[in-house]
């Protein structure tokens, strides 16, 4: 080869220690404005979202299509049974469905006069198809295939199976990653029904393959709550809409404080076959700090 | 240009399908690494600057969707794949054990430096549970992965530098 060739073919290019050390700066500087601010948030939200989320969603409908096809073909013989034994629950239902239609009458009928008609209205929701989950081991967060341009944005309660799921952490344009209420790095106020002590209800990895979430800092000096109460998001929380039922206490035990307790719930929500989510488009007021000051 | 194009394929695809098909295939509720298998043998394969970039795009990717803070992964990434780099003098691509052993070793160490920051810091101090549930079923869940990724790497790679040496001879 002459040298003149090689020469030509020469670029200048940056050491690669020096280039590592250019990256971790870039790095850093990142970590500490994502931090505090959310600068790189809608742009990059954005490309990612042209980018790979028609192909996550596109995957994920082909995989729940074919496991689909797969269950059905298991469950034929099954399901013929199951015909006719709902016919004939059918029958009996239709006789209930009249009668309570009655009663709903009568209820809403009382609920206006009792003037409790906003406290028990449902909330919004719109519904989402999860399309990718976590690509690490230590955190169980999904993505969902609805994101701004439908109306979605930061801190939705996510809700499945009438249970309370997560909430929205960061939106694209069409995708939104949502945190679930077990994922480690989660915490929930909630309260226990009917009396009403409010607890703290927090993600635990350790404790996500047997199926319960771990709560602690519950003051209940008269001994109410008992294993089976039902823990709702409490209204005090400032993320989450108030009523939401997160799950029925498993196990309690006394702090070694002698004055809260903790133990497990048991949440509601089917977290292993999740496919489908309600996303509540109503947030919880938040008190900004301008508005408090004055 | 080609390489690029092919290995931005690659990040994307491996990126996608750990997302989307993984998941349904857990083995105790872990799920293979792909990203670590790619950012180390792109690393010991074409040398430390490659290894660092493709280390930070499949970090970057992470951060953008799964992560809390935009940098942290992509950080642990370009390292893993910056040290994998260092390698390549001593890499043959006849040889299968060194491959899987620094593939095996980066697992590790970003499982451990992922505990450490951000369980370890956060008062979670079981070690042993996210040890023996956590890194190590991922470590041997991504050994059987890479038995089926790395060929394909490999494959494409010696490709590449085939018609590379093709149109240099070409050029002269």
């Amino acid at each position: 080869m002459s040298p003149v060739i090689k020469k030509k073919g020469e670029r200048f290019t940056l050491p690669s220690k020096y280039l590592l050390f250019v990256f971790t700066v870039i790095c850093c500087v990142a970590m500490l404005l994502s931090f505090g601010t959310d600068v790189f948030n809608i742009p990059l939200n954005t490309a990612v979202g042209y980018l790979i989320v028609p192909f996550q969603e596109g995957i994920s409908k082909t995989g729940s299509w074919l496991s689909d096809r797969s269950e059905e073909l298991v469950q034929i013989r099954q399901l013929i049974e199951e015909n006719e034994a709902l016919k004939g629950q059918v029958a009996d239902l239709t006789a209930q469905n009249t009668v309570l239609q009655q009663e709903r009458y009568e209820l809403t009928r009382l609920r206006e006069l009792l003037d409790l008609k906003e406290k028990y209205n449902q909330y919004d929701s719109v519904g989402a198809r999860i399309i990718s989950r976590d690509s690490g081991n230590w955190y169980s967060n999904f993505i969902v295939d609805k994101g701004y341009e439908d109306g979605i944005a930061v801190d939705m309660n996510v809700m499945a199976g009438g249970g309370l799921a997560g909430r929205v952490t960061s939106v694209g344009p069409n995708w939104a990653k949502v945190t679930t209420i077990i994922s480690d790095d989660s915490n929930v106020s909630g309260a226990v029904m009917p009396s009403g002590n409010t607890l703290i209800v927090s993600g635990d990895l350790q404790l996500i393959r047997d199926g319960v979430i771990r709560f602690s800092q519950l003051l209940d000096e008269e001994g109410q709550v008992e294993v089976g109460s039902k823990v709702v998001t409490s209204s005090i929380s400032d993320k989450f809409l108030s009523d939401i039922l997160i799950g029925y206490i498993d196990s309690i035990t006394l702090d070694a404080n002698n004055l809260t307790k903790s133990g497990q719930i048991t949440p509601v929500v089917d977290f292993g076959h999740l496919e489908e989510v309600l996303i509540i488009t109503q947030r919880k007021p938040q008190i900004r700090e301008d508005e408090a000051l004055e | 240009m080609l390489r690029k194009l092919i290995t931005t394929i690659f990040i994307l695809a491996c990126f996608i399908l750990q997302s989307t098909v993984f998941p349904a295939l857990d083995f105790g509720g872990v799920i293979p690494n792909l990203m670590v298998i790619l950012t180390s043998s792109f690393g010991f394969m074409r040398g430390d600057r490659t290894g660092l970039a493709v280390g930070f795009g499949c970090g970057l990717l992470c951060d953008i969707f799964y992560g809390g803070m935009l940098g942290f992964y992509a950080m642990i990434f370009m390292y893993v794949g910056f040290l994998n780099g260092k390698f390549s003098q001593i890499f043959y691509p006849e040889d299968i054990k060194l491959p899987l052993a620094l593939i095996v070793t980066s697992d590790l160490t970003v499982g451990l430096v992922c505990y450490v920051l951000l369980f370890l810091l956060r008062g979670r101090f079981n070690f042993s549970f996210y040890l023996w549930k956590v890194i190590c079923p991922e470590a041997i869940y991504t050994i059987v992965a890479t038995l089926f990724l790395y060929p394909i790497v490999l494959k494409v790679n010696e490709l590449l530098e085939a018609r590379e040496k093709r149109s240099a001879q070409i050029f002269v």
